[in-house]
This record gives structure tokens, sequence and C-alpha cells, in this order.
């Protein structure tokens, strides 16, 4: 098994999902963008542990996973917040904050 | 093509990673893509299912069954249950992208094109040895107990603070 094959597969994962977050106008489509650089990120790690043949990068992981759960649900809370505040999770239109 | 069948190279690894890798891919892009944000969470199941049966190719199997339990099975109900109350039209709706919408292609490309050109420049020769079997769990157990016990508890923490903020969030008062 080659290295460069899970490193180019996890970049091109974290490639797409970056073009999520900035295209996406949806809440809930930048989450699941997110997610798949989230998912990127872990590839990598798992493929830096077979590397080494050590165990750290998988612990790693799964702390990656725990933290993800972790964000999706606080983010889907904070999305159904919004939605039932403004009627609608557009990006776009949560510019309160502009100066 | 060739270099797929050179010496100490599993050729049946290889090739079930580059299956498995296409349809990643392609789903990955139909999240970015669709229409839909119904089958953009199925399409996101798919990538998922296809990272955890790469983690068992990389012989990460406690990885990969928390990759189907957690995501497959806790976050992507979380997502469809976001979707299903925030959203009341059913089919492929417009407006699901920014109006700049466009800028994200050079972002992605040159991120893309910058990170495939270091790796290939350090790692485009070096082979992963074949290890000799699954990641046991006993070795992820010592690393969690020991070295990372602190971060483990501290993680425990976060999950029971987000599990509280995200019922202060959501309910209704």
């Amino acid at each position: 098994m080659y290295a460069v094959n899970f490193l180019i597969l996890g970049a091109l994962l974290f490639a797409l999902g970056v073009f999520g977050v900035i295209a996406r106008r949806n809440a809930v489509m930048v989450l699941m963008s997110i997610e798949l650089i989230l998912n990127a990120v872990n590839v990598n790690l798992i493929a830096f542990a077979l590397m080494n043949d050590s165990a750290e990068g998988h612990v790693f992981a799964l702390y990656v996973i725990a933290v993800a759960a972790a964000e999706v649900g606080v983010g889907l809370a904070m999305v159904l917040m919004i939605y039932r505040n403004r009627r609608s999770i557009a990006l776009d239109e949560l510019s309160a904050l502009k100066g | 093509m060739s270099a797929l069948f050179a010496a100490d190279v599993n050729v049946a690894q290889n090739v079930g990673f580059y299956i498995i890798a296409a349809v990643m891919l392609y789903g990955a892009v139909r999240i970015v893509s669709t229409r839909n944000v119904v089958h953009a969470a199925l399409w996101l199941v798919l990538v998922l299912g296809g990272v955890a049966a790469q983690y068992v190719l990389a012989a990460a199997e406690f990885v990969a069954v928390s990759q189907v339990m957690v995501y497959i099975g806790a976050v992507m109900v979380l997502f469809l249950f976001g979707i299903m109350l925030t959203r009341a039209t059913i089919g492929s709706e417009d407006g699901l992208n920014n109006r700049g919408w466009g800028l994200g292609i050079p972002v992605a490309l040159l991120l893309a094109g910058t990170m495939i050109w270091v790796i290939v420049d350090e790692y485009g020769s070096s082979v992963i040895e074949s290890p000799d079997g699954p990641m046991p769990t006993t070795a992820l157990s010592d690393v969690f107990l020991r070295e990372g016990l602190v971060p483990f508890l501290a993680l425990s923490f976060v999950l029971l603070a987000a599990a509280i903020g995200a019922i202060v969030l959501a309910r209704k008062d």
C-alpha cells in the first residue's frame, strides 16, 4: 500500500469539504461539509498510524470522532434555535454582527 | 499502472482502496453539489461508510466500528432530524448556494493542489509495510488509560457539556 494513497484521498476530501463550507448557504449543508473535513483529517491520522505502526493515531482519531459528535449536537441545536427565531437557516442572512 | 504491481505492494489492497476511494469522492462531490438536502445527507452516509471501509483496509478495526456506530448510527440520525425540523419543502430547492459560491472552486483547487504537491514531494515513493493484523484494542486502551487519560477525561466533560448545551439551546421555553 502506497502512503500517498491515503494522504491524497484525505487531501481531496478536505478540499471538497472546504468548497462546501464556502459555497453552501444552508446551515445544515455547512455542517455536513464540516463532517467531510473532520473525516479527511481522520483518514490522515489512521494513515500515519499505519505508517508508524503506533496506536496513538487511532486514539487521536477516536478523540476527533467524539468531538465531531459533540459539535454536530451543539451545531444542530443552534441551527434549530435560529430557525425557530427567524424561519430561515440561510447563513448570509445572519449578518447582525456585520459592521 | 505498472507501479501497482511493484514488489511488497499488496495488489488486492490497492484495488480495493481505489474502488472505495472513487465511490467516496463521487459521493463527496454530490454532497457539495446536489440541490436536495436529504440526498446530501444520504450521500454523506456513503462517504462515511467508505471512510469506515478504508479504516478496515488500514488495519484500524476499532476505529472503523466506532465510525459506523457514531457517524452512521448517531450523527446521521441527528442530521436527518435537523433537516426535518428546519425545512418543510420536499424535493430539490433553489438557494442552497451562496451568491459567491464560484469563489470556492479556485480556493478548493488551490488547496488540493498545494496539499497533493507537498504529499507527493514528501511521500511519493514510500510504501507502507503490510501490517501483521488489525491493531489490537488492548494497545488502544493502553494509550487511552496511560498518556491519553487526561484528554480522555476532558473529552467526557466536553460530551457532557455538549449534551447539556444542546438541550438548553433547543428546548422551547
